[in-house]
């Protein structure tokens, strides 16, 4: 089940959109775009698995929330997409 | 009744991709290639090393796509110490970004249509089937019909999932890369280099593929259980800084490489998976652009006959014949690449020892592995079964 508290903040501007992260995701919690990236809050269950993957070290983990970080992008798409 | 817009849709216009599309079209389907990205081969995420005899299979080698013709490869081991057989056949470092539009151009004179910059981000449904895709193209949101969908859409793939198959690379399998295109450098314009242990990759290798004589891809790729110690990106620094520490940055890439078995699952109802997305990679070397165009071949081809008769059971057809073609090896291989995780640098000295006693002719690729069972008794009965059946 997805918690209510998002851990996993992604560096806004460091990633290079490689997808190595959303390879690993059990949870289908990474939207990727040709050089769009977000974390799909209400699925991420904070597992870490993107934050080991990832090549450059872009994606962290912050045991005290990401409330208030800057996100690298808040909302993918120009208009609001119904996820399954 | 459904009136469709075309036959075959493929998400993703890589090798794999393009190549399904391809066969589709050939095989006499409508077929419409999507690409998320601007360019069609571009951003670049990949070694570029094919064997000749893999490529010709699918196009006649062409100058110019090839940065580099190689006939050797060399293995350097922990201590320093190497071997520097020959390669059977042969081999070449591509331009990616020129062969994936050469791959494309093939594609498209079959009768595909290809478009960038369009996201797939769901699949449309009817009464629970598949029945298209949901694509942002250049902004715009636009829902596109068709009979079956082929998802090429690489490692990242998610359009598997949301038919409900589990395409998630299990950590120890996925190789977390980082490469580096350098130039300045002095290389050796016919021959792969292969470094190995823990200094530079542990349970993985690090690889020196040239782009001509003074260019070469640097990269190297580790299992998420290693990076999760320390990642691909600080290796390889470390390993640039001690041996090219003057080279021009011409390139930075991160990538993903899913070395595991093919997926569980890599058809279901009318969608099928191929290349990456798929997990149609080779798992001992991480090579996956000539693999992936077989599993793009035989999936395009199975869509066209499935398309042509209107039954979409018959896309089951597309499991068996990769299997038959490729994936049998593949599961082969990943059982031998557990083995070689599993070394540590006194094998890998001791392989290149043993194999340096090898008379000159015998230092193929084959007599180094024989070399290497003597480290490595089990793993006589996985190699044994790759070269007797």
């Amino acid at each position: 089940m997805p918690q209510p508290h998002l851990m996993i903040h992604i560096v806004p501007g460091k990633c290079d959109y490689c997808g190595c992260c959303v390879g690993v995701c059990p949870e289908d919690a990474i939207e990727l775009m040709e050089s769009k990236i977000a974390i799909i809050e209400e699925r991420c269950t904070n597992c870490r698995k993107c934050v080991w993957a990832c090549p450059w070290e872009v994606i962290e983990f912050h045991k005290e929330g990401v409330a208030g970080m800057p996100v690298h992008t808040p909302q993918i798409l120009n208009e609001p997409v119904e996820f399954k | 009744m459904s009136v469709y817009d075309y036959d075959v849709i493929v998400v993703g216009a890589g090798p794999a991709g393009t190549t399904a599309a391809r066969y589709a079209a050939a095989g006499g389907a409508k077929v419409l290639v999507l690409e998320k990205d601007r360019d069609v081969g571009y951003p670049v995420r990949c070694g570029e090393a094919v064997s000749h005899e893999g490529v010709a299979q699918f196009i006649a080698p062409d100058p110019k796509w090839i940065a580099s013709t190689v006939t050797k490869f060399r293995l350097v081991a922990p201590n320093g110490s190497s071997v520097l057989p020959k390669l059977d056949g042969g081999g070449y470092v591509l331009e990616r970004r020129i062969f994936d539009y050469e791959l494309a151009k093939l594609a498209a004179n079959a009768g595909a249509e290809v478009i960038t910059k369009a996201y797939v981000y769901d699949l449309l449904r009817e009464n629970g089937t598949v029945t298209g895709v949901r694509a942002l193209i250049k902004d715009q949101k636009r829902d596109i019909r068709a009979k079956i969908i082929i998802a090429a859409d690489g490692v990242e793939s998610r359009v598997g999932k949301w038919a409900g198959m589990d395409t998630t690379c299990h950590i120890r399998d996925m190789e977390s890369c980082a490469q580096m295109t350098l130039s300045g450098i002095d290389v050796e314009e016919d021959v792969l280099d292969f470094y190995f242990g823990d200094n530079v990759s542990p349970g993985g290798y690090l690889w020196v593929f040239p782009k001509g004589k003074d260019t070469a891809n640097v990269g190297l790729g580790l299992s998420v259980d290693q990076a999760k110690k320390k990642s691909a990106i600080r290796y390889l620094h470390e390993f640039v800084e001690r041996k090219y520490p003057k080279a021009a940055m011409l390139t930075h890439i991160a990538g993903g490489v899913p070395c595991a078995k093919t997926n569980p699952e890599i058809v279901k109802g009318n969608v099928i998976l191929v290349g990456d997305a798929a997990h149609q990679v080779n798992p001992v070397s991480g090579g996956g652009i000539i693999s992936g165009m077989i599993g793009g071949m035989i999936g395009g081809q199975v869509a066209a006959e499935a398309v042509q008769s209107g039954d979409m059971k018959h896309l089951r057809e597309y499991d068996k014949r990769w299997h038959k073609r490729l994936g049998w090896r593949h599961d082969i291989f990943y059982n031998i690449r557990n083995a070689i995780g599993g070394f540590d640098d006194r094998t890998y000295n001791n392989i290149c020892d043993s194999a340096l006693k090898l008379p000159v002719e015998k230092r193929t690729l084959g007599g180094i592995f024989r070399a290497a069972l003597w480290n490595q008794p089990s793993m006589i009965l996985d190699v044994a079964k790759v070269f007797v059946a």
